[in-house]
């Protein structure tokens, strides 16, 4: 507000200059106009580009909160607890997100475990270790390339690679074809009642994961070596001179100074994660879910059967994305409804996992200062 | 030569009364042999062969880009870090060859410490910043690492300016208090030779004066090779002065044969200021 408040009027602590550069003037009769007018000049230019650059900000803060308004509005009276704690249904009182949220939270946690550890060591790699040859070179220039392949891409690479594995596996894989051999799983148990491993994966938790981690390393990658490149070289002298060994200078110096960093990276990859649709819907995530992956729906589930939290990364599922997707789609005006409250639940899981990194975020950078 | 006698013999007879009758007797600490130091293609240090004797003060004095920083960090490897360098040539720590191939560069910056230019505190407390040395070398017990922790504090002349705020953050000390906390974290590891590239010059005269009181206490124990700008600085604390040009050193000697009697007229031209 006070931005605005100071581009319609003039600023009034401009005036004294003004007014000093007047008495200048007179001071100095040789030249008095032309000294003046251009010690003016910033005064009439700095208005305008405040003006500019205010209404910008507030334009776009506007459109958010309009979409915001509009969406709360459709959503209201449908955000409730039969909401939240039901699954998909062809009558819009009775459908329910229950089915993506938990479908959201195994792919997303999955995601995490796959892409944060291999994306930061990536970087370490190659920022810490790798020489200036061009491979790196290469890999360097490429991951930027990575970053911005449309995710669509990266959905066909994981229908390949995770769903149909080649098409090797299975009963009507090549390797069985061509080799006699059919696999169909790895380490059979009888307690699960199937493979722990199915082989190829299908449409699962695991696959969709695994796919979401390919789409988000770039992103975790880059943003983890600029962090690290942002790190004072004089830190990591004082630590090798004092006996550190390479691997204890990043350890104990490096990574705490650049977490802060690496987290706001891994807060954008994962929030541009959790709203992705279109290379889940290529893998051909379920629509109509009436159970969550491993069917473990409640707490109570997991006293029943908990091995269902093995069998969970293999089940089928959906995400939130996809069932606002499908619900935009259906003809019942009502489902309109539906989905303006499953955009709402989206949002406050993306602000949760947000104020979560940040929190993270706030407690490690209290201890630097630089 | 009597004008470079007027100006720097009143500095440096402090040195040359202490150190006269034991200089003889010391034996060598660092020894460097031919040693050509290359970044990429430029050539930084040509043929430098000198000996830097045990427990004394040596300065390494030259104008700017004449190689002495460079020479400096050759004598732990911390040229190692950058991309391209490569050197021949010998460098002996007590007869031992520290570009030998099976060296452990780790275990030799342990033995021999370094203070840089701009104080670079880690952004933790001041116990963690001299407790990280014995750290990563292994010292877990916590009452070993306090008292290491407030011996190098005692010896950098930190000890009772921050006694009772060991756990604040090192980042919140004066700009000459975080160099005495380098220097402590160096002397945390328990080095044979500290070597220091420009200690004071970023920081107000006091603090100076007290850097230098703290460089001449500590050479009763350790061997000390300190860079500095600072002409009346390497005069008032060094036994020995090595003057270095253009990648090349000049000439070294006694602290006082150099300020006022040096052998080569470039070193004369040098100190009494007629460029550099």
């Amino acid at each position: 507000m006070t931005a605005s408040e100071n581009a319609a009027s003039p600023d009034p602590s401009l005036t004294p200059p003004a007014a000093a550069s007047d008495a200048a003037g007179q001071g100095a009769p040789e030249h008095p106009l032309p000294q003046a007018a251009e010690l003016r000049t910033g005064q009439r230019e700095r208005p305008y580009f405040l003006w500019l650059c205010s209404s910008v900000t507030w334009m776009s803060v506007l459109v958010l909160l309009a979409l915001l308004i509009s969406v709360t509005q459709n959503a209201w009276g449908w955000l409730d607890w039969q909401f939240l704690s039901s699954f998909d249904s062809r009558f819009p009182h009775k459908a329910g997100i229950l089915a993506g949220i938990l479908g959201t939270l195994w792919v997303i946690s999955l995601t995490i475990l796959f892409s944060v550890p291999i994306g930061v060591g990536a970087a370490i790699y190659l920022e810490e270790y790798a020489g200036n040859h061009w491979l790196t070179h290469v890999i360097r220039v490429n991951l930027a390339n990575l970053a911005g392949v449309p995710s669509i891409v990266y959905g066909i690479l994981g229908l390949t690679v995770f769903v149909r594995m080649f098409g090797l596996f299975g009963p009507q894989g090549i390797l069985l074809k061509y080799f006699g051999m059919e696999i169909n799983g790895l380490f059979w148990s009888d307690w699960l009642g199937g493979y722990l491993i199915p082989l190829p994966f299908g449409r699962v938790v695991l696959s969709g994961a695994l796919t979401l981690s390919l789409l988000i390393l770039p992103v975790i990658i880059i943003a983890s070596q600029e962090a690290l490149r942002a790190i004072p070289p004089s830190l990591r002298h004082a630590s090798l001179a004092l006996g550190a060994t390479r691997w204890q200078t990043i350890r104990h110096q490096i990574l705490p100074a650049a977490t802060p960093g690496i987290m706001t990276g891994i807060i954008l990859a994962i929030s541009r994660a959790i709203g992705e649709t279109a290379p889940l819907v290529m893998l051909g995530a379920m629509t109509f879910v009436y159970f969550g992956p491993g069917n473990v729906d409640s707490l109570s589930d997991l006293q029943s059967h908990p091995e269902g939290l093995l069998k969970a990364p293999f089940d089928t599922f959906t995400v939130v994305p996809i069932q606002i997707f499908f619900w935009v789609q259906k003809f019942k005006p009502e489902f309109k409804s539906v989905a303006a409250a499953g955009i709402m639940v989206l949002l406050i899981i993306l602000l949760l996992l947000n104020g979560l990194a940040l929190f993270i975020r706030h407690r490690y950078s209290k201890h630097l200062r630089w | 030569m009597a004008n470079t006698a007027s100006s720097f013999s009143g500095l440096v007879k402090r040195v040359g009364a202490r150190g006269d009758s034991r200089k003889e007797s010391r034996q060598p600490m660092i020894e460097s042999r031919d040693l050509c130091f290359y970044y990429g293609d430029s050539q930084a240090l040509y043929n430098i062969t000198l000996t830097i004797p045990q427990q004394s003060v040596t300065a390494l004095i030259g104008p700017s880009g004449c190689g002495k920083s460079t020479f400096l960090r050759t004598l732990n490897r911390m040229n190692d870090i950058v991309e391209g360098t490569r050197q021949s040539g010998e460098v002996l720590l007590e007869g031992q060859d520290i570009y030998d191939s099976h060296v452990d560069v780790v275990a030799l910056r342990k033995r021999v410490g370094m203070v840089f230019q701009k104080s670079t505190p880690f952004p933790k407390s001041i116990f963690e910043n001299v407790a990280y040395g014995p750290r990563i070398a292994g010292v877990r017990d916590k009452e070993k690492l306090a008292h290491i922790v407030e011996s190098s504090l005692q010896r950098a002349a930190l000890w009772k300016e921050v006694q009772n705020r060991l756990s604040d953050s090192a980042m919140a000390l004066s700009g000459g208090q975080q160099q005495r906390l380098c220097i402590a974290r160096a002397l945390a590891t328990n080095p044979e030779v500290l070597l220091m590239d420009e200690p004071a010059s970023a920081l107000d005269p006091a603090s100076t004066a007290r850097i230098e009181d703290l460089i001449f206490e500590l050479k009763a124990n350790y061997t000390i090779v300190i860079v500095t700008h600072n002409m009346q600085q390497a005069a008032r604390v060094s036994d020995f002065t090595a003057f270095f040009l253009k990648g090349q050193m000049v000439e070294i000697g006694d602290t006082e044969q150099i300020f006022t009697n040096p052998k080569e007229k470039q070193t004369q031209d040098y100190i009494t200021g007629r460029f550099g």
